[in-house]
């Protein structure tokens, strides 16, 4: 870990003392992005092809700060407002909205249509809701591709909201119960009979769990199990967060991460900025007790992703119609993949699986990449997918191929931060990871992006993502 | 000098086979590796004591792990050869002797041991962790503690019996001890049993066992070194619950009084049968009375005293005979029976899909009414439910369980089943339609199992246009519970057949004895004539309770009444008739219009709410039932006082049952006495004290079994002549049916 962000200081600093041994190095990154590619471009004859326009997000906050009195829709509502601010996208001339989310407050459980309603979008369009852990937002946006793919709209917007500061928490099965009977009630015995009824057990709320249904096993209890499986110690996992939130600081300072939209809240100041990042040392990090597996977990607080807040929103065209309503694409939008294996003991292996396949699916290898973005649940589900993908045992075994992945080289990989240090709300992850890998081939002069993520159900996706011509 | 140091322990390396450690930093890991299985071997113990004399002689080693490489067991128990090896007592004190000795040795050891637990740690193998100073187990499902020396009618003859008390309490460690349950790695840790858990890993860069134990290792070594260290403390503060029971318990009267209140509780459920629960008893009491030294002496000498029993010996010849018929003499079969085809969603029917879906066959089960089918689906969901109940299963398991289950009316999709077992009304006629009707739309490779208490084989295969393919699978009520598989094969059931049927009776569980065919086979065929034994007594005016204490008194788990209510009467009187015409007069004894006024009656037994007793849901206590006694009166017989003492009573039932047995080996309806003990005393409940009717001959004698039942033959006749294989025995002492 401490070799690659030397490599990454090298790009950047190219006037460091070490440079006789990182010039080597430095060249071939620069000259990776040179080489000849195994396609000069990923369009399809017959095949339309589909563009990002542009992308944004709302500040990603740590949950129960700044927006802690808002609810879902007001966060997906600045995402979309801000998506129409910066592309000064005509409100009526969007086809179709959909949008992501995972915990679902149940008052808007179609977010998509309450956030597009509020946020001035023409009561004409309509708007769906999709929900797919933590790719819900992938989800949004793959169905914008499909919808634009089958000819049925031009110009939709796709997004996802998470708003971990209020979940629900519900009465008990039997409390429920009960006062549902008690709506039913006819006479005032029959009510008093069912208040009677009401134990102080009923009285304990249920909780909602980041855990998986069918195993009621933790994500972060499987992620240090996923860790250990992969012999990832703590050490590695603690410098891989440190790398995160040193390079989101990095990118957050130079003003790399132009996606972030200003977003005025009610009542409080205009919040611009994440509030997750935190570099510390790694002797403060190794100070934390592990958070799911005691006494000798490797996963802490430090090197997962917190509770975050946060919208994104992403605008997606047919590349004629953006260029017939005078925009200048990002990037398109080219194969993409969703696998799923087994939620016990691969819940977080997404990355693994989706990556190779999406890669055969475009005819574009591993070397072909200049932008890897993976979504960083955990430090150590990062390392044992990088494992994974490294191990010929693994592929052979698990994956049914005759020889590993490979791993991405560490100086083309989450180069601006990831969701350990920016934050992860769960369902806007996806369109963070999309816009920030146009944005990154944008200023690194790359041509190929790769989107990876995995999500709870044991499920992962996979997304290339072609720059748009300059 | 290091070379030399090296080599030398190369060289020990290489003379080890069963035990080897390796030095990391100051952590010693020794690894039991017994290229079978490990247990507590003489070689084993020899190897490991060598190994533990190095390691507290090195003085680089701060501490130890101790770890198996065995992915399935840490240590399965001691070596029950060792033990039947010998032929006295004392030699057997003598082992337990040296046990004590090894593992005192463990518990004093100045260098802290960490005993790392992956798969089964029992019996020996479980005296020896708790002889370490800390323990950490993983939460694989092979993973289980406990001492089921009593289940052998043995003790925890290496400490057990001491540090239990100890660690766990006098009220727990009487459980573990007396119970001999398997405790589950979690509940291990809540009883304190064991310090720490380590989770079990999935695909890795290894495989998930090989990692599993490796993690284990990991963790463990970090355990040893804070131990070491002094940075994990060795005692835990006690809470406030262990507080108080350890005030109350230091008061000697309170403990008399748990001694007496566990006395009389054994003795309620073992009629005094079995002497190891009363030994362990015994040993307790000693160590925590009269101090370690009387304790440990009192628990190797019990355990030499165990060993030489009848009862020890008949209930290690069971455990032998259960792992013979767990497995498969007639091979692999061709073919997988991956898609299953039950026709019948009775009690019966529901309970084979039952035990069928959750080893994920797929399974069709059919019925030919809706209602019926409803009830059967409900029968299959709500086993596995309990289940969920018990934690034995998640809800996430039943459900993708219940996925394997399609219930329906039709013969849809019975051309991809590899195999039928019908489950449909004791009828030849309905079973002859049904076969029939399955082989019109089976395919060719199909195997068509017939479940029947009675029925002979080959009658309802005489429709079949493929014998070859017809075998019987006798099941017991209920299913999912009784452990026994009869398998009935006629001289036309090819090899195969048996070795499918025999596949899928494993698969689900099973322990099985695969017997030819005749009417009644080999279990029912035992049965009947005690069942007709009994009605007699019944009619010669013994009440249905005291016919109950007279057998369960024998050592049968279920008294005789009771039997036949859970039988069903309607059944009983059923198969009486049925093998009375085959057998003839020496399948008398009872009236069988008995049997049928109770049918008449509605009095069929605990599934119609009145049998001999009266059944009332929700209620423990059962009444006899008058009306009953009643219709008994008028089959009223006067009994005969020179054979009607409680203990020729006992005999009578008994020997019509032994005898029936041997015949039934004499006619080659069984294949060996093995088979026949495991099959009476897990399908019917023969006394497993005696170790089945095979085992009871040779250690009671056959020739005081044919003198008693020559005594009785005088009297009733026929049905109590001794058979031919039975007089040989009588004839020449040295004959036994178990070597």
């Amino acid at each position: 870990m401490i070799r690659a962000s030397k490599k990454e200081k090298c790009t950047f600093h190219f006037h460091n003392t070490t440079v006789n041994i990182f010039v080597g190095l430095f060249l071939s990154v620069v000259f990776s992005n040179h080489t000849a590619k195994s396609k000069k471009t990923l369009a399809k004859p017959g095949v339309k092809n589909i563009v990002l326009v542009d992308g944004v997000r709302t500040p990603f906050l740590q949950s129960g700060t700044i927006y802690a009195d808002l609810m879902p829709h007001d966060l997906a509502r600045a995402a979309l407002q801000g998506l129409l601010n910066r592309t000064g996208l005509p409100k009526d001339a969007v086809d179709y909205i959909v949008y992501g989310t995972v915990i679902q407050e149940v008052k808007t459980s179609n977010v998509a249509r309450e956030a597009a309603l509020g946020a001035g979008f023409s009561d004409k369009t309509p708007a769906h809701t999709v929900t797919m852990a933590c790719i819900s937002s992938n989800q949004a946006m793959t169905t914008a591709v499909g919808l634009i793919a089958a000819g049925q709209c031009d110009a939709v917007v796709a997004g996802g909201v998470e708003f971990m500061s209020d979940v629900p928490i519900r009465h008990s099965r039997r409390m429920r119960k009960t006062m549902l009977s008690l709506n039913k009630a006819k006479t005032l015995g029959a009510r008093l009979s069912l208040l009677g009824s009401i134990r102080l057990a009923h009285l304990a709320p249920e909780l909602p769990a980041v855990a998986e249904f069918s195993t009621a096993e933790t994500m972060g209890h499987s992620a240090d199990r996923l860790a250990a499986a992969f012999g990832v110690s703590r050490l590695e996992q603690d410098e891989f967060a440190l790398r995160s939130h040193t390079l989101a600081k990095k990118a957050q300072d130079s003003g790399l991460l132009s996606d972030v939209i200003s977003f005025k809240v009610p009542g409080k100041d205009i919040v611009s900025k994440d509030n997750g990042i935190r570099p510390s040392t790694m002797e403060q990090m190794a100070k934390l007790k592990p958070a799911f597996i005691k006494p000798h977990g490797t996963v802490t607080a430090a090197n997962s992703s917190f509770l975050t807040d946060g919208a994104s929103a992403v605008l997606i065209m047919s590349e004629e119609k953006a260029l017939a309503m005078g925009y200048k694409p990002k990037a398109y939008l080219r194969d993409f993949v969703y696998v799923s294996q087994d939620p016990k003991d691969q819940l977080l292996l997404g990355p693994t699986y989706a990556t190779p396949k999406v890669l055969e699916k475009s005819g574009l290898t591993l070397n072909d990449i200049d932008v890897f973005e993976f979504h960083e649940a955990f430090a150590g589900q990062i390392m044992a997918n990088l494992k994974a993908m490294e191990s010929d045992w693994f592929a052979q075994t698990y994956m049914g191929r005759k020889t590993k992945v490979g791993a991405p080289p560490m100086e083309k990989f989450n180069s601006w931060g990831g969701s350990l240090s920016l934050g992860h709300p769960f369902a806007a992850t996806g369109c963070r990871l999309v816009t920030t890998v146009a944005h990154r081939l944008q200023k690194e002069g790359g041509q190929y992006g790769l989107v990876a993520a995995c999500a709870a159900g044991g499920q992962g996706h996979a997304m290339v993502i072609e720059a748009y011509p300059q | 000098l290091v070379l030399i140091s090296i080599l030398g322990l190369h060289c020990e390396y290489f003379t080890r086979t069963h035990v080897n450690y390796e030095i990391k930093g100051d952590v010693a890991v020794i690894r039991m590796n017994d290229p079978s299985v490990n247990t507590l071997s003489v070689q084993m113990q020899r190897e490991m004591t060598e190994v533990m004399d190095e390691v507290w002689g090195n003085s680089a080693v701060q501490s130890v792990v101790l770890i198996s490489s065995k992915p399935g067991s840490f240590i399965a128990g001691a070596d029950l050869n060792m033990i039947q090896a010998c032929t006295t007592a004392e030699e057997v004190t003598l082992l337990s002797q040296e046990g004590q000795k090894m593992f005192e040795k463990i518990e004093k050891s100045p260098k802290p041991i960490v005993a790392a637990i992956n798969g089964s740690c029992l019996g020996g193998g479980f005296e020896f962790a708790i002889a370490c100073q800390y323990r950490i187990a993983t939460k694989s499902k092979k993973t289980v503690l406990g001492c089921p020396e009593v289940m052998l009618g043995l003790l925890p003859g290496a400490g057990g019996t001491q540090r239990l008390p100890k660690m766990l309490g006098l009220p727990s460690a009487f459980d573990v001890v007396l119970t001999g349950r398997s405790i589950r790695p979690d509940k291990a840790k809540k009883m304190g049993l064991v310090h720490q858990l380590v989770d079990t890993l999935g695909p890795g860069l290894k495989s998930p066992e090989e990692r599993t134990i490796e993690y284990l290792e990991e963790v463990a070594v970090e355990a040893a070194r804070g131990l070491a260290k002094k940075q994990i403390p060795l005692t835990k503060e006690k809470g406030l619950m262990q507080k108080i029971q350890d005030y109350v318990m230091s008061y000697p009267f309170v403990r008399q009084q748990i001694y007496n209140t566990v006395q009389k509780k054994v003795m309620k459920q073992t009629k005094g049968l079995y002497p190891a629960p009363l030994k362990i008893i015994e040993c307790v009491k000693a160590g925590l009375e009269q101090g370690p030294t009387a304790g440990y002496l009192a628990e190797s000498q019990n355990f030499g005293k165990l060993a030489m029993t009848p009862e020890s010996k008949a209930l290690i010849g069971l455990y032998h005979g259960q792992v013979t018929c767990k497995k498969n003499r007639f091979g692999t079969p061709e073919k997988e029976v991956k898609a299953l085809a039950v026709l019948g969603a009775g009690l019966m029917g529901a309970g084979i899909a039952q035990v069928s879906v959750d080893k994920g066959i797929h399974t069709i089960l059919k019925d030919t009414t809706l209602e019926g089918l409803s009830r059967g689906e409900q029968q299959v969901y709500k086993g596995l439910n309990d289940k969920t109940k018990k934690k034995s299963i998640t809800t996430f398991e039943r459900d993708s369980f219940l996925s394997n289950l399609t219930g329906q009316l039709d013969y849809n999709g019975f051309n991809k089943a590899d195999m039928v077992i019908e489950a449909v009304f004791e009828d030849l006629s309905i079973k002859h339609k049904v076969l029939k009707e399955v082989e019109a739309v089976i395919p060719p490779h199909c195997i068509f199992a017939t479940n029947t208490s009675a029925l002979p084989i080959k009658d309802i295969a005489a429709v079949s246009k493929r014998p070859e393919k017809v075998i019987g699978m006798h099941y017991f009520s209920p299913v999912d519970k009784m452990q026994l598989l009869e398998i009935i094969t006629t001289d036309k059931t090819s090899k195969d057949t048996t070795a499918s049927a025999v596949a899928v009776g494993l698969k689900q569980g099973k322990v099985i004895i695969v017997v030819g065919d005749g009417p009644g086979f080999y279990t029912t065929r035992c049965l009947a004539p005690m069942l007709a034994e009994a009605v007699r007594v019944l009619q010669e005016g013994v009440d249905p309770k005291k016919l109950d204490s007279l057998t369960t008194g024998f050592g049968f788990p279920v008294g005789a009444a009771t039997l036949a209510d859970e039988v069903g009467i309607d059944v009983a009187a059923h198969v009486a008739e049925d093998l009375g015409k085959a057998f003839g007069s020496r399948f008398g004894g009872g009236n069988i219009e008995f049997l049928k006024s109770m049918v008449d009656k509605g009095f069929k037994g605990r599934k119609s709410g009145k049998g001999c007793y009266i059944y009332q849901p929700g209620l423990k206590r059962r009444d006899v039932n008058t009306e009953a006694l009643e219709i008994l009166e008028s089959y009223k017989l006067t009994p005969n006082a020179a054979i009607s003492s409680d203990s020729d009573i006992q005999y009578r039932l008994v020997s019509r049952f032994v005898n029936e047995a041997v015949l039934c080996l004499q006619e080659g309806i069984l294949a060996n006495p093995v088979e026949g003990d495991i099959g009476a005393v897990f399908g019917l409940g023969f006394p497993p004290c005696l170790g089945g009717p095979f085992r009871f001959v040779d250690s009671f004698g056959a020739d005081k079994l044919v003198e008693k039942m020559r005594k009785f033959e005088e009297v009733f006749g026929n049905q109590f002549t001794p058979c031919q294989l039975l007089l040989d025995h009588a004839k020449d002492p040295s004959k036994k049916f178990h070597k």
